[in-house]
């Protein structure tokens, strides 16, 4: 179970949030292409390890959560806004 | 190889069941294959055995990190059935149906195939349109299926919740030749029929690297050493991200965990696999008479082969909302499998942009049914460097030119399809 400190509101259960997927890709241009738009889209990264993911606390304040978590042991290194820029530990 | 009998069984009986041999060597990896198979799940398992049957590409290796069929071919709810609303879907899982109907003989070893019927239910006039719409695609096709009523369910399955105020079961739609098969089974026979065509199954042989000259593969990095290779696939459903970045491969796919459940044993109760309309819940009973059961993704991104107690609650809510009579049961054993969730809902069997390197994978929370059809419709792509026309649409490339598999209509975001 995961405990995730929304910046706004605190630690909050894992249930007042729903997941959004992986922070780390960021829409092209609107004249960038096909294929980036096939990557923003579609392709991920996928790691076993540390992940920068959004996490909505849709349940809560309704503001969009920026989390670091690890894929396999399920720690959480660091959540912050979504314009917060958050350091990924090494392993 | 020795042949499986039923002569055979009652003369090792007889002796104690002393003399077994055993079922599959445990060679040494040679220094080079002509192709080698990157995971010894049942879809590696059996895209060996058809290579070496259907294509007479014996000189096969089948790397697996741990022992053979411990990863998600020991984790599913053994599911077999081919009720699919798209041609291109239902077309392959039908192919794969009929492979499952022969396979016992086939390899001569017993899978436990049950055709007990998969039965999806319907809680409204909605539901039902889409199931009778599901089941015209499937009849086009020439796949069996059949529109229940709400009395029929009730003589097939008395003790689901008729009168639910919520979600009344309106009826449902019945593959009668779906049913269950042994998982483990299944590994373990594709591994013994295929050592017995001449392929090497090597255990503890972990990949670590993906060796290329130019745009070919011409091997692989293990633990146990460099091996050679003319051709190599992967078979890693779970962990295809991981292997495919070897390759230098960034993949349409996120790797999501799966919760899956056995009850304590009971005398026969449900004699069918029924699938729950107004929640995500699925239910078989084993032969051991535990219920076996699963439900939704717990919907994030996760390699760890367990799941929360969120997703156990919500699973349970839901079973009980269809059967109340499950509230009273214990389950004894709980477990999680990585699921390699594409951004459609299906699978991927393709040839990909290194030369010599083929793709098996993606196939979200419906491998095990397809176990036989991937294994065979791999092979045909791996040994022709082409595919078959019934994986011919299952490509990485589908994604960027728009032709998605979308069976749900969910859209790109892998935790809900």
């Amino acid at each position: 179970m995961h405990l995730i400190t929304c910046p706004w509101c605190g630690p909050r259960d894992e249930a007042e949030f729903a997941y959004r997927g992986d922070a780390t890709v960021a829409r092209p241009a609107a004249d960038a292409g096909i294929d980036a738009f096939y990557d923003y889209v579609y392709t991920r990264a996928n790691p076993r390890g540390w992940h920068t993911e959004w996490w909505h606390h849709a349940a809560g304040c309704h503001q969009f959560v920026k989390v670091v978590r690890h894929t396999l042991t399920h720690a959480i290194a660091a959540t912050g806004k979504p314009t917060d820029t958050l350091p990924v530990p090494a392993e | 190889m020795t042949r499986y009998s039923a002569f055979g069984l009652l003369t090792k009986a007889f002796g104690g069941h002393a003399g077994w041999g055993r079922a599959w060597r445990d060679p040494a990896p040679k220094a080079s294959y002509d192709v080698v198979i990157i995971g010894g799940g049942g879809h590696g398992l059996a895209s060996a055995y058809y290579l070496a049957k259907e294509h007479g590409i014996t000189n096969v290796a089948v790397l697996e990190k741990g022992p053979i069929g411990l990863g998600n071919t020991g984790r599913n709810t053994t599911i077999v059935r081919s009720n699919y609303l798209l041609p291109e879907n239902n077309h392959f899982y039908e192919w794969s149906l009929k492979l499952w109907e022969g396979l016992e003989q086939d390899i001569n070893y017993n899978v436990m195939m049950s055709q007990r019927g998969v039965l999806n239910l319907f809680h409204s006039d909605a539901q039902k349109a889409a199931a009778a719409r599901r089941g015209n695609a499937m009849r086009l096709i020439g796949v069996d299926a059949e529109l229940l009523d709400r009395e029929q369910v009730r003589a097939m399955v008395p003790l689901l919740d008729f009168d639910n105020a919520r979600f009344p079961v309106m009826g449902g739609l019945l593959q009668p030749r779906g049913g269950t098969a042994r998982h483990d089974a299944v590994a373990w026979g594709f591994a013994r029929a295929a050592d017995a065509r001449g392929v090497d199954i090597i255990q503890h042989c972990e990949v670590t690297g993906i060796r290329r000259e130019g745009d070919r593969v011409v091997g692989v990095e293990t633990t146990r050493g460099f091996i050679g290779a003319g051709k190599v696939g992967m078979a890693v459903a779970g962990n295809t991200s991981r292997v495919a970045a070897m390759a230098g491969l960034r993949l349409p796919i996120e790797s999501h965990v799966l919760q899956a459940f056995v009850t304590e044993g009971l005398k026969p109760l449900v004699d069918t696999v029924v699938t729950f309309g107004a929640g995500h819940f699925y239910i078989s009973q084993s032969d051991k008479g535990g219920l076996v059961f699963g439900g939704d993704l717990d919907g994030y991104n996760s390699y760890a082969q367990r799941g929360t107690l969120q997703m156990v609650e919500h699973v349970f809510a839901a079973g009980v909302a269809m059967m109340p009579c499950l509230s009273r049961l214990r389950v004894l054993r709980q477990w999680g499998g990585v699921m390699d969730m594409t951004m459609d809902g299906s699978p991927l069997i393709c040839r990909t942009p290194v030369e010599g390197l083929y793709l098996n994978g993606g196939w979200c929370y419906g491998g095990f049914k397809a176990t036989p059809g991937s294994g065979w419709c791999f092979a045909h792509t791996i040994a022709n460097d082409a595919p078959h026309r019934l994986n011919a649409a299952m490509t990485i490339e589908r994604f960027r030119d728009g032709r998605l598999m979308d069976e749900r209509g969910t859209g790109p975001w892998p935790w809900a399809q």
